[in-house]
C-alpha cells in the first residue's frame, strides 16, 4: 500500500524580480497514514513552502506529489478545492475564525462547501466542538473566547470534514505556555485516535510531541528522525 | 455551495456590518427614491394633460375666420368673413376621415326657473358637437338633426346649471325661460370640472344652432345670415390629423376664393396638438429628471463598489480561509456578488418605500396628480439589482482571484 503522502523530487522556485529563489530543492518524502510529524526549520528554510504544497494550497514547480492517492498536480482549480475540502483539515497560528460569528458556525464553515444540509452541518460541528471540549460554548463569538478556546474552535473546524490529514501551522505560536500544552494535548489525543497530524513549527518543545521530526534548511531536508 | 447558502452567508456578512451596509445603501436608496418620485410626478402631469385633452375633445380641430385684408391693411383676428352653415355642410360632406362636424354660435343670456335666475351663455350647436367636444349625456338625450333644422326650443344643460337653477334636482322635462322664451330641458351633461386655468366647464346650456340663431340673433351679420362663430371638426380615430387639416384648408381656400399664393384668411387649429406639444417639453423635462435620478443611482452604485472593495480587502483572510477549506473561486465570487446585489436590492426596496412615501406627500401637499406606475417600480428595483451586479462584479472577481496563501497571511 502506498504512503498517504508521497513527495518525489519536489522543487519549488519563486521569481523575485530577476532573482530565482529555490524554496524547495529536490525534496523526497513519504508520510504514512496515522503518523505524527513535525516539520521544523527556521524562517526561510522551506518548511512553510512544503506545508502549502502538502495542503494543496500551492503547486510544485516540478516533481511528483501524491496525497491520499491523488496526483495533486493533475487537479484543476475546482477539483483541488474539493480535494482540500475532503482530505485536509487546516489549523493556523492566528486561528482565522470569522469575527462576530458563533463557534458553531465557524466550525461548520468547511461543510458549507461540501454541500451538506444545515441540520447535518450543525450535528457534525457540534460533535467536533464537544470533542475539543467546547460543547458548552457553541454560540459564543470569537471575541468572547480566550486564545486557547479560539484555537479549539479552529481545530474543530479542521476536523469537521473527517479529513485524512490535519495540517497545523504553528498552532501554538499565538498562545501562552500553559494553553499551548492544552492544545498540544488535543493534537496528541487526535493522533492516538488515528488521525495523521502534521505540525509545522520552529519550537522544539512543540515538535517533541510528534513521533517524527523533519528538519529543513535552505530548502532541503537536513534531518529526518523518528 | 448553492444559492440559498450563498444568500445566507451574504446576509450574515451584511448584518455584521449593519451600519456600514446601511450607509452604502444610502446612494441606492436616494437614487431609487428619486427615480420613483420624479417619474411618478412626470407621469401624473402627462395623464392630467391627456385628461384635459380628452375633456376638450381628443382629436378636435377648431376652424375660425382669420384676419381680413383690404389693400394691405390687415383687420386683425376674426375680422375676415365668418364661417357659415354652408362651410359646415361642405366640410361634413367633402372631407374624409371626420367623425363629426358642428358649427357654434352663442349669446349671453339670463336663465330663469321659478323664482331663480342665473346668467350664463346659451350655445347653439349641431348634434355632432357633443361627441366632438367629449361631452357625455347624463340623463335624457341630445337633440337630433331634425330638431336642429326645425329650430325646436330644447336645451341640454351642464351640472352647474342644474346646481344653480334646480338645486341639484333632475331638470328633465322642466321648462326654463331663456331670454324670456320657454325652453324644455331634454338632457343633462356629465360633469367635466374646471379647466387647468380654472374655468368652469359645466356652466353651459346647449340648444340647436338654428334655434339660438333665430331666437337670439347670435352670429347674424347684415351680410351673412347663416354665420357660425366657430366650426368644430372631430377627426375619426386613426386618421391623420395633418392630412385632414390640409384637406380642410384646401376646401376652404376654394370656398373663400383665396388666390394661390395669397395668405389664408382663416385658421384650422388643433388644441390637442398644442397641448401635446407643450406636454412634449414637459415629458422631455421628465426624461431629464429621470436621467438625473439615474445618475444618482449610478453614484450610489459607485458607493456600493467602493464599500465592496473595502469589504474584500478587509476580509482578505476570510477569503483565504474559505478558499483553504474548500470554497471554489466561483463560490467566493458569488458570495461577494450576492452581497452586492442584496445590498442594492434592499437599498432599492427602502428607496421604493421612501419614493412612494415622498410621492404621496408631494401629491397631498401640492394637490397634484401623481401616477405610481408598477412598471416603473419594477424597473427601479430591477435597476438597483443591476447596479448591484454591475458594481459588485469587479470587487467579487477580485476576491475570487486572491491567492489563498497570501490571503491567509494578510495583515
Amino acid at each position: 500500500m502506498p504512503a498517504l503522502i508521497e513527495c518525489r523530487n519536489l522543487v519549488k522556485t519563486y521569481e523575485m524580480g530577476d532573482q530565482v529563489v529555490h524554496a524547495l530543492n529536490d525534496v523526497s518524502l513519504d508520510i504514512e497514514a496515522g503518523e505524527y510529524v513535525a516539520i521544523m526549520g527556521t524562517s526561510g528554510s522551506g518548511k512553510s513552502t512544503l506545508m502549502n504544497l502538502l495542503g494543496a494550497l500551492d503547486q510544485p514547480t516540478s516533481g511528483q506529489l501524491r496525497i491520499a492517492g491523488e496526483d495533486v498536480r493533475a487537479l484543476g482549480p475546482d477539483a483541488v478545492s474539493r480535494f482540500r475540502n475532503r482530505t485536509i483539515g487546516f489549523v493556523f497560528q492566528q486561528f482565522n475564525l470569522l469575527p462576530r460569528t458563533s463557534a458553531l458556525e465557524n466550525a461548520a464553515l468547511p461543510l458549507i462547501y461540501s454541500g451538506l444540509p444545515h441540520a447535518e452541518r450543525v450535528k457534525r460541528s457540534m460533535a467536533r466542538l464537544e470533542q475539543v471540549g467546547l460543547g458548552e460554548r457553541t454560540d459564543h463569538h470569537p471575541a468572547q473566547l480566550s486564545g486557547g478556546q479560539q484555537q479549539r474552535v479552529a481545530i474543530a473546524r479542521g476536523l469537521v470534514n473527517d479529513p485524512k490529514i490535519l495540517l497545523a501551522d504553528e498552532p501554538t505560536g499565538a498562545l501562552d505556555t500553559k494553553t499551548s500544552k492544552d492544545i498540544m494535548a488535543i493534537f496528541d489525543q487526535l493522533n492516538r485516535e488515528g488521525i495523521t497530524v502534521i505540525l509545522v513549527t520552529h519550537e522544539q518543545e512543540v515538535a517533541e510531541h510528534a513521533r517524527r521530526q523533519i528538519v529543513f534548511r535552505d530548502g532541503e531536508i537536513v534531518e529526518d528522525r523518528s | 455551495m448553492n444559492a440559498l447558502a450563498s444568500l445566507r452567508v451574504a446576509l450574515t456578512a451584511l448584518r455584521i456590518n449593519a451600519l456600514r451596509s446601511a450607509l452604502a445603501m444610502l446612494g441606492v436608496i436616494i437614487g431609487v427614491a428619486s427615480v420613483i418620485v420624479l417619474v411618478s410626478i412626470s407621469e401624473g402631469t402627462k395623464q392630467a394633460v391627456e385628461a384635459q385633452i380628452a375633456s376638450f375633445g381628443a382629436n378636435l380641430l377648431i376652424i375660425r375666420p382669420g384676419s381680413s385684408m383690404f389693400g394691405g391693411r390687415r383687420g386683425g383676428a376674426g375680422s375676415a368673413d365668418p364661417m357659415t352653415d354652408g362651410d359646415v355642410e361642405a366640410i361634413r360632406t367633402e372631407i374624409a376621415g371626420l367623425a363629426g362636424v358642428s358649427g357654434e354660435v352663442s349669446a349671453g343670456t339670463t336663465l330663469v326657473f321659478g323664482g331663480i335666475n342665473w346668467t350664463s351663455r346659451i350655445q347653439g350647436v349641431n348634434p355632432d358637437y357633443f361627441s366632438a367636444r367629449g361631452w357625455v349625456i347624463g340623463e335624457g338625450r341630445a337633440f337630433s338633426g331634425a330638431e336642429d333644422v326645425s329650430g325646436r326650443r330644447y336645451v341640454v344643460v351642464g351640472q352647474t346649471i342644474i346646481q344653480e337653477l334646480f338645486d341639484g334636482a333632475s331638470p328633465l322635462g322642466q321648462s326654463i325661460r331663456i331670454g324670456g322664451q320657454p325652453f324644455e330641458v331634454i338632457g343633462t351633461l356629465e360633469r367635466k370640472g374646471e379647466t387647468s386655468w380654472g374655468q368652469d366647464q359645466d356652466d353651459v346650456v346647449f340648444a340647436p344652432l338654428s334655434t339660438v340663431r333665430q331666437r337670439f340673433g347670435a352670429g347674424m351679420r347684415a351680410t351673412v345670415r347663416d354665420a357660425v362663430s366657430t366650426i368644430y371638426a372631430d377627426i375619426a380615430p386613426g386618421e391623420s390629423t395633418s392630412r385632414v387639416i390640409e384637406d380642410i384648408q384646401d376646401l376652404l381656400r376654394i370656398r373663400r376664393e383665396i388666390q394661390p399664393g395669397a395668405e389664408d384668411d382663416f385658421a384650422v387649429g388643433s388644441l390637442a396638438e398644442f397641448i401635446r406639444a407643450r406636454n412634449e417639453t414637459e415629458s422631455q423635462l421628465g426624461l431629464l429628471l429621470a436621467v438625473g435620478a439615474g445618475i444618482v443611482l449610478l453614484v450610489g452604485g459607485i458607493g456600493i463598489m467602493n464599500i465592496m472593495l473595502v469589504s474584500v480587502t478587509e476580509r482578505t483572510r476570510e477569503i483565504g480561509l474559505r478558499l483553504a477549506v474548500g470554497a471554489r473561486r466561483a463560490d467566493v465570487r458569488n458570495q461577494f456578488l450576492i452581497e452586492s446585489i442584496v445590498l442594492c436590492v434592499i437599498g432599492g426596496l427602502a428607496g421604493l418605500v421612501v419614493g412612494v412615501g415622498g410621492t404621496l406627500i408631494y401629491a397631498e401637499v401640492g394637490q397634484l396628480d401623481i401616477v405610481i406606475d408598477p412598471v416603473i417600480v419594477a424597473i427601479a428595483i430591477g435597476a438597483s439589482a443591476l447596479v448591484g451586479v454591475f458594481f459588485g462584479l469587479y470587487p467579487a472577481h477580485r476576491a475570487s482571484r486572491l491567492n489563498p496563501i497570501d490571503a491567509l497571511r494578510f495583515e
